[in-house]
């Protein structure tokens, strides 16, 4: 016999029934809730990936002191890599009698291999994007240096020992970023003219940069082929060393969405699980009747499996059309929104979802249908021989295994999996407790009641059993949903209101004890906001206790390097606003009497410092000891100025210092800082507007996509309170009829159907608004360390909305007793 | 042991036991019968005294617990779950109270389906035919809540003959139905039993159907307490 044709008619027919739909939608929401994610994020990762490579100008970047050697250049030659040589310095550029330090940047006529140069004509003028380079005998300089030099375009300027004429106003350049705190204005030269202005000469101090630009392997291969990492005097930057503020903001991204996906695979095994012992249930007489009639065990499995795989495989299939479509509408609703299109969807997701399908239905209804083969045929004598029930906690086992086993498609992130199923178990384990516990409770209400409520409450608490199943997996459903839906407004806007839109957008460095409290001043007066100055005093960890500090005890290269490093300390008497004590306690205001030190929790991880731990710091060549006395989170892309370690003031005052701030500064009020600089010259303004836009932007997207996702796990949700419901509609249509049968009325059945319906919703309502609040709670304090306030509203929506979808689903489910006669229901048993 | 004995069915010492909670309960105890090739046997009793039970051991659908059944030269107790399936599917035919024809297949479908078991080329001509001979060719897409008790039971019969089996099991087949349809389904299984040489078992309480058969086992207790030809 051809068990997959079989299987196949059998699909067919069995549609109708229900259940194998169930199944079936289950899928097809969680495959087209993961593809669509993974569709997305792929698109933007790679989107992101190109902006990357636009803040390098290229894919890959030497830089050495030295003159780049010619075997790398070779090499990238040969390599078909497209290839662009620039130096830059540091020099005097003279107008008259104005001097002014720039740093000079001499490029070829392939710079910027990624991304473009926006210029202008005039101050504050429109930016044009350029794919030129400054031409022979002209310089492009952005607005510091004209401001400084006071000179106009189309006039020239000395550099060295030749003149250049001022064509343009640099405005962008790709890969300016570089360091925030020593930057000096720009002058850009064609590279041809370097050589006449004689400043190159044997001991200046120049970087040399090759940029490199091809397709990701050939760039692969080119860094293995000429072994970068071993010439100890270059440096390489690769589109890996993103900007870590996207990257902070792109990883909570994906965790997410990860776990949206996850909790909706997790609510579709669910539903798939019920569905599928309600289907094995119905078929046990089917196969009773075809082993009778001689169909092998083997057989029986091997039908419902190839119903399994097929359902799953079309489902799955169907589910990745709507991810793409999905996605696609969410890329339409983003338009504008990112600075360039994003690339084309790339085809690997549709594997990755065809997998996850198979994959759960496999793990959730294969278990129920397999039993099937055990079904004695002796079933067609006697009704009672039902097959062994499945071992719970081997389905369990299963469960989790296969959620295992996809979430490093969806979160990446084992432990967030791990998390998330067994807070997902926990919550059923409460739910079924508590529910147990109110059926008790309910039960002593019960002959008070009248004639409907009475009958509906019975059947609730006669059925106690299924009763707190349902509840449990119904539950499930909707504190998912509430979280999705009520919390999650909170939540996002939580993470959204870090990076506020006066967020700081610019930085002031270089500022001189002697200076702080006038340039606070005016500020404050101009921008009527209280300025925060914070010094900052270079120093080098050297002891931690009487352990001397040694880099290569640290295998770590991030430890080695900070271990290595001087690097900015600060002393505070109050703990900055976006930190968080996650031990210890801070210093008392006026406690002068000993050093203590603060310190964030990742670095005290990474250089293995604990509370209590002595540290010695050598800062101008004296020894200064202090103890760990707490240490904090810090928000690192709140764009505010934050320090690894802190001390109290009487500490480090002493020592030499300079100041910094972070502020806000609104477009009107821009030109305020042209007059700082003029007032103090020695303090450097950088200007970071650019990077937090692209933050913003990324955030954005995030949150709109996060929001859209949400949605299938909605109604992945939805699917399981119709899996849950439908799972007592044969014995509920069957009691009516009865019912019917015996002269109630149909106003009597359906009111007593309403009422064992609310109080199912009622308790289920208010559990899952426990639970829902319990969670976001834990989320909020653990997760996104963040504060937030729990919508009261939840406690009326949830038991009202409950109410409402369990009524009616359920009144949907048992219409067959309402619009056939009793008969027809009474005889098909 | 040789298929071409004059027995059709053995059953020598059969015991049934099953526990229960009051410890192990015998349902049937040591039953010794021999069915043979093309004879009709009626086996009655009153409720609970074991007919059932020892048509499904006969039938190959249960084992017992002690003795052992042969069927058609086969002994069932050498063989698996599958290998009596396949036993089943070659040599036996089944009729029930209680129709169990698969709610979802056509009436067609439900009589095709052992053929298809059985690797038959021609499932559809055969299974067409069967209905035919059960008066129902007018009916073959019809889907048995589409079809009278009496009509299901035919299918069943149709069902039942499909492979040509060598024996028919029967479990009080017209138990469900009435007086004049129960006469056409009787009509209808004896007829074959004539044209095809078929054995046939049949559980009843009808004393009209089992006057019908060649022999009457009466059952009580879970034993064979008189045994008439
Ligand atoms: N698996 C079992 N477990 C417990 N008791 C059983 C089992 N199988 C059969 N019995 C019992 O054995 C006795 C015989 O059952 P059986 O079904 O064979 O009777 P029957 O003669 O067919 O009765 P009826 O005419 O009512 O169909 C009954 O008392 C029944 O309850
Ligand atoms: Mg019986």
């Amino acid at each position: 016999m051809n068990t997959f044709k079989f299987a196949f008619s059998g699909l067919k027919r069995d549609w109708y029934s229900g259940e194998l739909r169930l199944i079936g939608i289950s899928i097809l929401i969680a495959v087209a809730c993961l593809s669509s994610i993974n569709f997305f994020t792929d698109r933007v990762k790679r989107g992101t990936q190109q902006q990357a490579t636009e803040l390098l100008a290229a894919d890959l970047v030497l830089i050495s002191s030295k003159k780049i050697q010619s075997k790398y250049i070779d090499a990238g030659e040969a390599a078909a890599l497209i290839i662009s040589l620039n130096e830059s310095f540091r020099s005097v550029v003279v107008k008259n009698d104005k001097l002014e330090l720039a740093e000079v940047k001499a490029v070829d006529s392939s710079y910027p291999i990624r991304g473009y140069l926006r210029t202008s004509d005039n101050l504050f003028g429109e930016e044009q994007v350029n794919d030129s380079i400054p031409s022979r005998g002209s310089a492009w300089i952005d607005s510091r240096l004209l401001q400084a030099l006071q000179v106009e375009i189309g006039e020239s300027i000395n550099l060295g020992a030749s003149e250049l004429i001022v064509e343009k106003i640099l405005t962008y350049e790709p890969d300016r970023g570089g360091d925030l705190f020593n930057i000096a204005p720009r002058l850009m030269m064609n590279r041809a003219d370097l050589d006449e202005t004689k400043l190159v000469l044997p001991g200046s101090r120049i970087q040399y940069r090759l940029l490199l630009g091809g397709k990701s392997e050939k760039i692969d291969a080119y860094r293995e082929q000429v072994n970068i990492e071993d010439d100890d005097h270059l440096r390489v930057q690769g589109i890996k060393d993103a900007r870590p503020e996207i990257k902070s903001a792109l990883e909570r991204a994906e965790q997410f969405l990860g776990l949206a996906a996850l909790v909706s695979i997790a609510l579709a095994g669910l539903a798939i699980a019920m569905s599928a012992k309600r289907f094995a249930i119905r078929h046990y007489d089917n196969c009773a009747i075809m082993r009778c009639l001689g169909l092998q065990q083997g057989q029986i499995t091997q039908i419902y499996f190839f119903q399994l795989m097929l359902l799953g495989l079309i489902c799955s299939f169907i589910g990745c059309l709507l991810g793409f479509f999905a996605q696609e509408v969410l890329n339409q609703m983003l338009i504008g929104m990112t600075q360039q299109p994003l690339p084309a969807p790339s085809w690997r997701p549709v594997l990755s979802g065809l997998f996850t399908g198979l994959i759960t239905v496999l793990a959730f209804a294969l278990p129920q249908l397999v039993r099937l083969r055990k079904i004695s045929p002796l079933r067609v004598l006697r009704k009672d021989l039902s097959p062994v029930p499945l071992n719970n906690y081997a389905i369990y086992a299963l469960a989790i295994i296969a959620l295992a086993l996809l979430s490093p498609w969806q979160s990446g992130n084992i432990n967030l999996t791990l998390y998330t199923v067994a807070g997902l178990f926990l919550t059923a384990i409460v739910l079924a407790l508590s529910a147990k516990m109110m059926i008790k409770l309910l039960k002593q209400l019960q002959p008070r009641l009248k004639m409907a409520a009475r009958y509906g409450l019975a059947n609730v608490t006669r059925r106690s059993n299924q009763s707190i199943m349902q509840i449990t997996a119904i539950g499930i459903g909707v504190t998912v949903i509430l979280l999705l839906t009520l919390v999650r407004t909170d939540l996002l806007e939580g993470w959204q209101n870090r990076l506020p839109d006066d967020a700081p957008n610019y930085f002031l460095i270089n500022i001189q004890p002697k200076q702080v409290s006038g340039i606070k001043a005016q500020l404050s007066a101009s921008l009527d906001t209280d300025i925060e100055l914070h010094p900052m005093i270079r120093g080098r960890l050297i002891k931690v206790n009487d352990n001397v500090i040694n880099p290569n005890d640290y295998k770590d290269p991030r430890a080695n390097r900070l271990a290595t490093r001087e690097f900015n300390l600060s002393y505070s008497d109050k703990m900055q606003r976006d930190n968080r004590l996650v031990a210890g306690k801070w210093w008392h205001l006026d406690d002068s009497s000993k050093n203590y030190f603060s310190v964030e929790e990742g670095i005290a991880e990474t250089l293995g410092i604990s509370m209590g731990d002595q540290l010695t710091y050598s800062i101008a060549g004296q020894d200064i000891v202090g103890e760990v006395i707490n240490l904090r989170w810090v928000e690192w892309d709140s764009f505010n100025v934050n320090f690894f370690v802190v001390s109290n003031t009487a500490a480090l005052d002493s020592y030499p210092s300079t100041f910094i701030s972070s502020l806000f500064i609104p477009d009107a009020k821009r030109a305020m800082l042209t007059n700082l600089v003029k007032q103090y010259p020695s303090i450097t303004i950088f200007d970071i507007d650019a990077i937090l836009t692209q933050v913003r932007a990324i955030m954005n997207q995030v949150i709109r996509t996060i929001e859209f996702v949400f949605i299938f796990t909605v109604l992945t949700g939805i699917a399981v309170l119709f899996a849950a419901l439908q799972s007592t509609h044969d014995e509920r249509t069957h009691e009516s009829a009865l019912m019917s049968a015996l002269g109630a009325s149909h106003k009597q059945i359906v009111s007593g159907l309403i009422a064992e319906f609310m109080f199912l919703g009622v308790i289920t309502g208010i559990l899952s608004a426990i639970a829902a609040s319990l969670i976001e709670m834990a989320l909020a304090e653990y997760v996104f360390k963040m504060d937030i306030i729990i919508n009261p509203l939840i406690w009326l929506i949830a038991p009202l909305i409950c109410c409402l979808i369990i009524v009616l689903t359920g009144l949907f489910g048992t219409r067959k007793v309402l619009t056939s006669s009793p008969i027809l229901v009474l005889r098909k048993t | 042991m040789d298929p071409d004995s004059n027995d059709i069915v053995q059953a020598k010492a059969i015991g049934k036991q099953v526990s229960s909670p009051e410890g192990s309960l015998t349902i049937l105890a040591d039953i010794n019968l021999s069915i043979k090739r093309s004879e009709s046997l009626a086996v009655i009793g009153v409720s609970g005294s074991g007919k059932s039970t020892l048509l499904g051991l006969l039938a190959g659908l249960d084992t017992p617990t002690s003795g052992k059944v042969i069927l058609d030269g086969t002994i069932l107790n050498d063989l698996d779950e599958d290998g009596r399936s396949q036993i089943r599917n070659q040599s036996v035919g089944f009729v029930f109270q209680s129709f169990h024809l698969l709610p979802g297949l056509t009436a067609l479908e439900n009589t095709a389906l052992p053929l298809e078991l059985a690797g038959s080329e021609q499932s559809d001509e055969i299974a067409r035919q069967r209905l035919a001979d059960v008066g129902l060719n007018e009916r073959i897409h019809h889907y048995p809540d589409q079809l009278s008790g009496g009509e299901q039971q035919r299918v069943a019969i149709a069902r039942a003959f499909a492979c040509n089996p060598k024996i028919l099991f029967a479990d009080e087949p017209t138990g469900n139905l009435d007086k004049k349809t129960a006469q056409r389904i009787i009509d209808l299984m004896f007829k074959m039993n004539k044209n095809n040489g078929t054995t046939l078992v049949l559980v009843t309480h009808d004393d009209a159907l089992a006057s019908l058969c060649d022999r009457k086992v009466i059952m009580t207790g879970g034993q064979i307490i008189n045994d008439m030809k």
